[in-house]
């Protein structure tokens, strides 16, 4: 551990420290454009100089220096000022005084540190150096004058993403920033170089011209296009959320997004439910809640226990809660989630959770993917599929082949493989210190997750302090939904068997609603997507943005998101339907207020009240009768960008998976 | 500066080149370039690759010859990298030329110590006999670029035409020498100031002197 001075106090920083991180632990603030902690080290910005003794007489880049024992570092002398002004002076250069129309202005790095350690005043009086604009796909808009060169976004499509596609052409005062014949960066995490720059380069093209940064309200959130549960802020102005930015937690999404994440929140103005609507002779007519509720209790009648409900991909553990409680009020126990029609085993819901965490599956050296295709249904998690791999781990994929950015070997779609494990995956998983198997949707749908079990055994999977036995949902609402035991053991299968004569859909759009034929479908849900199109009764409920809610990732995190904006029109928040419902059903549920549900929320599955992970004890004994069985055709994801009510409304996400997936061209509009 | 842009990416670039492979004798200098690296490193051999790519297509085209885009992501194939990172290597380095050449790619250095020696009558000259900077001459011959240093710095002015150099110019012997190579000739490369073999000063030395013709201990004499 060396022991460096920082003007003029004395510390100890971590061996392999940067002279940069070395003052950053001192509390000193070095300015940095090209330097990123997540990132390789470039070292070409220049900006962050220090004075460092010893060492030659003159000022050094502290990112790319090792910070050694005995060094004398001064961040606050005259050689440091002078040095920063100057290179402040070269950056702005060739830099355009555009901040008046420029996105980034008010979060500018450039902004900032022109302002702090800059001169003030340009003795340039020559032409400036002007660049075309690159076309890098519909959600980075570039204004290529203003890029200064840092090369954080050739690094991240690199290193990050995996995906070679963005590079410096050309050399010297003519470098570009580009990809490869301006073709659309073809990833889901494309649009965190948006972040990543510095300057007004690369920016939100969705976002163009919409609102300044101070305008903007800023509120915690959870994100739900998947299950990772990333941790973002949804910035609104009024009663729009005009943007969607990750927020740092290395435990879940370190500070990256997917773009479906980052941009279907456009789709939350389109394509809204506003009012309640009834089916009148065939056409969905609009109504009146006092309505649509006596219609229910009618169709109800005294047979109350005959009513079911049925949990969306996107809804919260309160809602869920406050839909069973009603529910179970009226005598029924017919609640079910897995819309699709799942129907695995979740007495233990262990076997059931990522249990080596998104974080701790970075340390896992020998890694098998079964039905699985992480890079569209958890894009997050293949971020850290990549680095473990980097670290020197092996990766086999079990299910139709797709791009993975890391080499990985398929071992075809056959699950009966498994049952006589292949001699290679079996050297490899069985030399591995720490081991791996994520199950995915697909195999879930197979009913591989008992046979998946007696993997554990085979491979070795739990050893001290590492459990490498994980399940990989892609529903934000799934762990939550098995927490409060919103399942029945059939599935959706008995639910139908039921025959019930209300159906209450909480945002279920992926289910099929053809067995139902008989009952009163009710809709309570945001978007006019599949759901509602069966529906018999529209209750126009509120989205992730438009209400507080406890979501619970893949790994059994406990996360909570805070409400951003109210719900348009006559929607309301989805637990006071469901409280009016109850009321007009005339059972009691046990709570009048959002607080009161949450209570009683808490105390029947206490896990939900602590914000972290949830503990599901040890994992249970594989039956040892299970085997593999069936071949994975498919995958649940047809399109990535289309996977969710809200998405499917984006007018962002149509166009991305029309040009990215399907080709389309889109002309840009002449300016 | 030259203008770097690649040609542009034409249906016409792509039926022409886009079967574009090796030559056998290429394919196994290539291999040779490829084998000097360790396994998995086989991207570093990109340059010498992108050179052998160069001189194919020279050879094909009877010039000093060019990248075109489907070359370059042959190239990229066959080291199994991703094309922009080949790009980046070919658009950085002005030995690649991105778009055609003529015969002779007169490369006249407009460095400061050339400058000063006259490289600007050098330029002059070349522009009289037709030629324009970045552009094939009508007669396909010619392409003239104004470069960088090119290290010749104790011959100034000098020129690069294709692998040669040619030194201690004057207007006279750069007609001289452009002269002979429209004729088909080679003339001689090198320094064209006569006495002189290399780089070495003119009228002899004027350091070491004792050294010329036999090794010389100077270390008493310090």
């Amino acid at each position: 551990m060396p022991k460096v001075t920082v003007d003029g106090v004395e510390i100890e920083v971590p061996a392999g420290a940067t002279v940069l991180q070395a003052c950053e632990l001192a509390g000193k603030e070095i300015p940095r454009f090209c330097y990123h902690e997540r990132l390789s080290i470039a070292g070409n910005c220049r900006m962050c100089l220090v004075e460092v003794k010893p060492g030659p007489p003159k000022p050094q880049a502290s990112c790319a220096l090792p910070a050694a024992d005995g060094q004398e570092i001064r961040t606050d002398s005259p050689m440091v000022k002078k040095a920063r002004e100057g290179v402040m002076e070269f950056l702005l250069i060739n830099h355009p005084l555009d901040c008046p129309i420029c996105d980034q202005g008010g979060e500018c790095d450039l902004q900032d540190q022109a302002m702090a350690y800059g001169r003030g005043t340009s003795r340039f009086a020559e032409n400036k150096r002007a660049v075309t604009e690159k076309y890098m796909g519909p959600l980075i808009k570039t204004i290529m004058t203003r890029c200064i060169h840092c090369t954080r976004c050739v690094r991240f499509s690199e290193e990050i993403a995996g995906v070679d596609e963005i590079g410096a052409l050309y050399r010297g005062e003519d470098t570009q920033i580009t990809t490869y014949l301006e073709r659309a960066a073809r990833h889901e995490l494309s649009a965190n170089v948006i972040d990543l720059c510095p300057v007004g380069a690369l920016t939100s093209a969705p976002y163009a011209f919409e609102a300044r940064p101070w305008e903007l309200k800023k509120t915690l959130s959870i994100d739900v296009s998947d299950a990772i549960g990333a941790n973002i802020t949804l910035h609104s102005k009024g009663r729009e959320v005009m943007r969607a930015l990750p927020r740092v937690n290395d435990e879940v999404n370190e500070e990256w997004l997917s773009d479906k994440g980052r941009y279907q929140v456009d789709g939350l103005t389109r394509r809204r439910l506003d009012r309640v609507w009834i089916r009148r002779e065939g056409r969905l007519q609009p109504g009146e809640w006092r309505e649509a509720f006596d219609l229910i209790a009618a169709v109800l009648g005294a047979d109350k226990a005959s009513i079911a409900a049925v949990a969306g991909d996107l809804v919260d553990a309160e809602t869920m809660f406050a839909a069973k409680a009603l529910i179970n009020a009226c005598g029924s126990q017919l609640t079910e989630a897995r819309q699709t029609g799942m129907t695995y085993d979740v007495s233990n819901l262990a076997a059931v959770n990522f249990n080596s965490t998104l974080a701790g599956i970075e340390t896992a050296d020998a890694i098998l993917i079964i039905g699985s295709h992480v890079r569209w249904e958890a894009p997050l998690l293949n971020v850290r599929l990549r680095k473990a791999v980097k670290a020197g781990a092996r990766v086999f994929i079990i299910g139709p082949e797709w791009e993975t950015t890391y080499p990985a070997t398929f071992l075809g779609s056959d699950l009966k493989i498994l049952n006589r494990v292949p001699k290679e995956l079996g050297d490899v998983m069985k030399a591995a210190q720490r081991p791996a198997v994520i199950l995915g949707a697909a195999a879930l749908a197979r009913g591989a997750l008992s046979a998946a079990l007696k993997l554990i055994d085979k491979f070795g999977l739990v050893k001290e302090e590492w459990n490498g036995f994980n399940v990989l949902h892609i529903s934000a609402a799934r762990m939550a939904s098995l927490m409060l035991g919103f399942t029945l053991p059939g599935g959706m299968a008995e639910l139908a068997a039921a025959n019930p004569k209300v159906l209450l859909s909480l945002g279920a759009d992926e289910m099929d609603y053809a067995p139902f034929a008989g009952a009163l479908k009710v809709y309570i849900g945001h978007h006019g997507d599949k759901g509602a199109h069966h529906a018999d009764i529209i209750l126009p409920g509120a989205s992730y943005a438009e209400k507080d809610g406890t979501y619970v990732n893949t790994e059994g995190r406990v996360q909570f998101a805070e409400k951003a904006v109210f719900a348009p029109g006559d929607a309301r928040e989805d637990w006071t339907i469901l409280r009016a419902l109850a009321d007009a059903l005339g059972v009691r549920v046990g709570f009048d207020s959002f607080d009161e549900l949450q209570a009683a929320m808490i105390a029947a599955v206490p896990a939900l009240g602590e914000e972290g992970l949830a503990d599901f004890g040890a994992l249970p004994k594989a039956d040892s009768a299970a085997r593999f069985e069936g071949e994975i055709a498919a995958y649940p994801i047809k399109d990535f960008y289309l996977t969710n009510p809200i998405a499917r409304a984006s007018a962002v996400m149509q166009r991305c998976s029309q040009e990215l997936l399907h080709g389309a061209d889109f002309k840009e509009a002449a300016e | 500066m030259a203008d770097r842009t690649p040609a542009p990416d034409t249906p016409e670039l792509r039926a022409r080149w886009g079967g574009f492979a090796w030559t056998p004798e290429n394919k196994k200098l290539a291999d040779w370039h490829i084998a000097k690296y360790p396994p998995g490193r086989q991207r570093s051999a990109v340059m010498p690759l992108l050179d052998l790519a160069q001189r194919q297509v020279g050879a094909e085209t009877g010039t000093q010859g060019w990248l075109p885009l489907p070359v370059i992501e042959y190239v990229a194939k066959y080291l199994d990298m991703p094309v922009i990172r080949v790009l980046e290597v070919a658009s950085f380095y002005f030995m690649y030329n991105l778009k055609p050449v003529g015969k002779f790619h007169v490369q006249v250095c407009g460095t400061t110590p050339c400058m000063l020696r006259g490289s600007d009558d050098l330029i002059a000259t070349c522009k009289k006999r037709g030629m324009k900077k970045g552009e094939v001459s009508d007669d396909g011959l010619w392409t003239l670029t104004e470069v960088e240093c090119m290290g010749n710095c104790a011959t100034a002015p000098m020129v690069q035409i294709n692998d040669d150099n040619y030194e201690d110019l004057t207007p006279e012997r750069l007609d001289a020498i452009l002269d002979a190579l429209a004729r088909g000739e080679q003339p001689k490369t090198g320094t064209q100031e006569p006495g002189r073999h290399t780089s070495e000063p003119l009228g002899g030395p004027t350091t070491l002197k004792e050294m010329v013709h036999e090794n010389h201990d100077y270390r008493s004499e310090w």
